[in-house]
């Protein structure tokens, strides 16, 4: 559990973070969204000291993070910086095994993790492990900086606009990829964005900033609901608050008895897929099985549509 | 121009020098018509073989202590502790450059007396501001997210010099380290009139008995064991420079 309790920074005479509290409960993705300069980047680095508060604490697990040295404290927490930032005159393999090295892990037990990463982030370790970080693509080394931010098993992840840079079809691939590296090692990850499309799939609970508050800190579909205020609401986009909506739930919270004819969607997927698939094939239902092909029911056009509307 | 040609002609600089060194008496005919009246073509009061190994040893050990010297400068004056001591160090350092050698041998005779020392003295300060400089201009423009990249990871500050800043300076000390070789290869033949054996020895003598001969010689092989070192040095920084994906300056 991550306690931030009136935490406040200011260079100067600007205040970039002004009195932000909040709980982040253990194993859980929370993502931090706002406009650029809105402090998301300075809140995430005061949690692990890069940069210091001028007043406030945090507590992890209980303890003030100022407890133990900074140093210390860092290589306990993972980081993603904004911009991958590996070390260039490194190999990937060096890259990944920076704090594990920092914590004296043998070397045996450095190159299994190494090896482990690569290959749950689908980068082939004899190949991409004695690569430099320019021969690869931006991509791969986006991959390479979540491994390297995850290499000493840290309960705490955080990520500065990890996918900031990368095309469309890898970046969602990179968001699943996450969310199964959080269900696998149950991290906690606190996550910075400027996209709520991306903070609405990926969160838990988000946190919108604006100004260096914190205006809104809530689940995305009370957020989606409920907007604090105009800001959060101009966040979101009005036009597709329906689908945003629709894409929180999985087609198998909304399936009803019944048989419907034509391909079928899995349960896993989620509504706002299901809806789309259903306008897009001009029919009214479609059956949904279960991951392992069993007929679970289906879905219609008018059970979704009543799920896409304002919750009460 | 094909890629080979230039490493051919280096190659063929070397294989002349090392000719040259080993038999200069080959090469009297070439020079003969620039001596008057029967003088030696080829230096006859020393090998030039030896005086050559002394030049380089003179070089080499004030280049060393340079590189010590100037990178600690450089490292201390970067770190938090010795801020203060920037413009202090640079005006040192500038002030080592500002001084002809000449004086820096003049001065230094009375305190440690002839022979190699002054003009060890006179190199060493010499080589000093290139590679300082450079040596600042490395640690202080290692890219800001990669140094925080390092303090994110936990590095402590000695860490992330070892570990991230110097190694990533490199290429950058390297051309300094070169420059001042360059530099040092040229100054240390004045050492010569203060007694250091180098090949400064032949140029003197040839200035002193008028003969020509003594004077091209002597400043080929500086010239020659320059350009080959230079050339040596440069190749080494490209290949540090390519590792790390940056493109060489
Ligand atoms: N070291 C610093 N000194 C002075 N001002 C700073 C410093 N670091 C950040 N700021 C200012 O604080 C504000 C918030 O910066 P921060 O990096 O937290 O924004 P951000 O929300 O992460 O923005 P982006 O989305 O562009 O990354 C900015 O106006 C920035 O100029
Ligand atoms: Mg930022």
């Amino acid at each position: 559990m991550i306690e931030i309790e009136h935490i406040t920074k200011r260079y100067g005479e600007t205040t970039v973070v002004d009195d932000v509290s909040m709980v982040i409960e253990p194993r859980t993705v929370t993502v931090i969204v706002g406009t650029s300069g809105s402090g998301k980047t300075t809140l995430l680095r005061m949690i692990n000291r890069l940069v210091e508060p001028t007043s406030g604490t945090i507590k992890l697990d209980g303890t003030d993070n100022r407890s133990v040295p900074g140093h210390e404290l860092r290589r306990s927490i993972g980081y993603a910086i904004q911009g991958n930032g590996l070390f260039p005159h490194r190999t990937v393999a060096q890259n990944i095994a920076t704090v594990p090295s920092l914590l004296g892990w043998d070397a045996a037990r450095i190159k299994a993790r190494v090896d482990e990463l690569l290959s749950l982030l689908q980068l082939d370790p004899a190949a991409f492990g004695p690569r430099y970080p320019h021969e690869l693509s931006g991509g791969q080394q986006q991959r390479v900086g979540v491994a390297r931010a995850l290499a000493a098993e840290p309960n705490v992840l955080l990520m500065d606009e990890p996918f900031g840079a990368l095309d469309p079809i890898i970046r969602t691939k990179a968001q699943e990829d996450l969310l199964a590296i959080q269900k696998r090692f149950g991290t906690t990850i606190i996550l910075v964005t400027h996209d709520m499309e991306e903070a609405v799939h990926l969160g838990h609970r988000i946190a919108v900033m604006d100004a260096g508050r914190l205006v809104q800190y809530a689940t995305p579909a009370e957020i989606l609901a409920r907007p604090a205020n105009d800001f959060v609401e101009t966040l979101i986009g009005t036009s597709d608050r329906p689908f945003k909506l629709l894409s929180l739930g999985a087609v198998g919270d909304a399936v009803e008895p019944g048989q419907a004819s034509g391909e079928g969607i899995r349960a896993g997927a989620s509504q706002r897929d299901a809806l789309a698939e259903l306008l897009w094939s001009g029919r009214a239902a479609m059956p949904v099985t279960s991951e392992d092909g069993a007929a679970l029911g289906r879905v219609t056009v008018e059970g979704l549509l009543k799920r896409a509307a304002r919750p009460q | 121009m094909k890629a080979w040609i230039p490493l051919l002609l280096r190659l063929c600089l070397l294989a002349l020098l090392i000719a040259f060194l080993t038999n200069p008496l080959w090469f009297e005919p070439l020079l003969k018509p620039l001596t008057q009246n029967g003088a030696p073509a080829i230096y006859n009061q020393g090998s030039l073989m030896s005086l050559a190994i002394q030049h380089l040893r003179t070089v080499a050990i004030a280049t060393a202590a340079a590189i010590v010297v100037a990178v600690a400068l450089a490292i201390l004056v970067t770190r938090p502790v010795g801020v203060e001591f920037l413009p202090l160090s640079r005006s040192l350092v500038n002030i080592g450059q500002t001084f002809p050698p000449v004086a820096v041998l003049a001065l230094a005779v009375p305190a440690v007396g002839f022979g190699e020392k002054p003009t060890l003295i006179a190199l060493f300060l010499y080589g000093l501001l290139p590679i300082f400089e450079n040596t600042l201009t490395g640690l202080t423009t290692t890219p800001a997210n990669i140094v925080e990249a390092a303090r994110g990871a936990g590095m402590t500050g000695w860490q992330r010099l070892l570990k991230v800043e110097l190694p990533l300076s490199v290429p950058v000390i390297l051309a300094g380290i070169r420059l001042s070789v360059v530099i040092s290869l040229a100054t240390a033949t004045i050492g010569s009139t203060v007694a250091a054996k180098t090949l400064g020895e032949v140029i003197i003598a040839g200035l002193q008995s008028n003969n020509l001969a003594f004077v091209l010689q002597g400043g080929l092989i500086v010239a020659a064991l320059a350009v080959l070192i230079y050339d040596a040095l440069s190749a080494l920084e490209r290949m540090a420079a390519k590792r790390m994906g940056q493109v060489a300056a």
